[in-house]
């Protein structure tokens, strides 16, 4: 379990850091490296050149701005889960940190390695999408904003170019009457999931939903809004029955992949349960006056 | 190309030269450090577990050449001046092992667990310690350990 030979750069800003990207081919960014370092060991990537992106200072912060809450993308995972400001203001990103891998993957794995890395079942993603995040990536003409929905392309897959580097994700704090919800199924502790769902729910004064997000992750080779139930609950008053009924739609027009872990069928089914559940916790916590 | 990195380790400075692809782990028991273990080195069983500038980490996930400049315990450096720590106590009183392979991982996730929470539940130490896989003990007796160090530790 030793990797191949590479080279390694520490450097101390993102310009060189970026620098070094654009420079060599074959290079790979290592921010906490609890994805990355396993799959060197297993050799199913080989970079020649590996940036540590872990010495340029300022990259780790959660603080207010406006209406938005920004995190550098070196916030590890604990730190996320741990947010003061972001349990007040956007508790549904801590929930589903705090369920990420384990305590000694949270204190090390970092908010932005995982967005880069893309797993089809990770955690953030599908929350990430459900807030309509926006990520800043630094390049080498300088730094763009890009939405969530764009951000993730495929499995594994982001839209960052070559030479880029994520920097920061910018996620709105949850207006008045928003409830949440994060929930995932994996079959053994500390294991990726079979299917996640990140759920928000707005309600307007008269309990008619306002809005309303589901996006699950695990059941396709991204993380993927089920628009249908959605729509199924948009305008309407939303109780435990609309839930019920409008969840049985969740994989409508996604696509569902199988794979040694789970079939596709089953992946359906646990889809319908898991939304059906989000949405009564988020509705509950709409209740609490959140 | 080797880099040349300084570690303190328990309290005492290292300065080596490493390969880039050198982890951690192995970088420790070069050092003499050999409690702490390497189990599955995929990242999944926890039996590495060290703490790394005050969080606990598995180091076998980590290129020794990132932890350049950092401050290391491991199991060797819990006991002070021949006293076993609390921790360790409650182990041993507590029959927290049996083939002691995951419990230099196991001391330092309970080490981790609490300082961040000196009263945690049952639920709390079992989700604290599901990095850690141990095939001998089914847990029982390694939750009661620490159980019954975070009451000695409160003390």
């Amino acid at each position: 379990m030793i990797p191949c030979a590479f080279e390694y750069f520490a450097p101390k800003t993102l310009d060189e850091a970026v620098y070094l990207l654009d420079k060599y081919e074959d290079s790979k960014i290592i921010a906490g490296g609890q994805s990355l370092v396993p799959l060197m060991k297993l050799r199913l990537i080989t970079p020649r050149y590996l940036i540590d992106i872990g010495r340029i200072p300022g990259l780790s912060y959660i603080r207010e701005d406006g209406e938005n809450i920004v995190i550098g993308a070196m916030t590890t995972h604990y730190e996320v889960e741990s947010s003061t400001l972001l349990k007040t203001k956007c508790p549904l990103l801590p929930e589903a940190a705090s369920l990420i891998g384990d305590v000694h993957v949270r204190n090390r794995g970092t908010i932005g390695g995982s967005l880069c890395h893309l797993d089809p079942a990770a955690d953030y993603p599908p929350v990430i999408l459900a807030l309509r995040g926006k990520l800043k990536a630094a390049g080498r003409d300088g730094e763009r904003i890009i939405d969530a929905q764009d951000f993730f392309v495929d499995m594994f897959t982001t839209s960052l170019k070559r030479n880029e580097i994520l920097t920061e994700i910018r996620i709105p704090k949850l207006v008045k009457r928003t409830g949440w919800a994060y929930l995932k199924i994996s079959f053994r502790a500390g294991h990726f999931a079979i299917v996640n769902v990140a759920t928000l729910v707005t309600l307007d004064e008269e309990g008619r939903c306002k809005d309303v997000s589901i996006v699950l992750g695990g059941v396709g080779s991204r993380p993927m809004r089920a628009k249908v139930v959605e729509e199924r609950l948009l305008g309407r008053v939303v109780d435990e029955h609309l839930i019920k009924e409008a969840s049985e739609y969740a994989t409508d027009e996604n696509e569902v992949l199988s794979d040694f872990h789970a079939s596709a069928e089953y992946r359906r089914e646990v889809s319908k349960v898991l939304t059906r559940r989000a949405l009564n916790l988020a509705l509950q916590r709409v209740g609490e006056g959140r | 190309m080797k880099h040349r990195i300084k570690l303190k380790v328990n309290g005492v400075d290292y300065e080596v030269e490493v390969e880039p692809r050198t982890l951690l782990v192995h970088l420790l028991r070069d050092l003499g450090l050999t409690g702490t273990h390497i189990g599955c080195v995929t990242g999944e069983c926890g039996a590495c577990t060290v703490m790394l500038n005050g969080v606990s980490v598995k180091s076998c996930l980590i290129f020794a050449v990132q932890a350049d400049g950092a401050e290391i315990l491991t199991v060797e450096g819990l006991a002070k001046d021949g006293k076993l720590h609390p921790i360790q106590e409650a182990f041993w009183e507590n029959h927290g092992l049996q083939c002691g392979y995951c419990t230099p991982g196991m001391l330092i996730t309970a080490y981790q667990l609490l300082q961040r929470n000196p009263n945690p539940t049952e639920d709390e130490i079992r989700r604290g310690i599901s990095g850690n896989i141990c095939r001998c003990t089914g847990y029982v007796n390694i939750v009661k350990a620490i159980k019954a160090a975070a009451e000695k530790m409160r003390r």
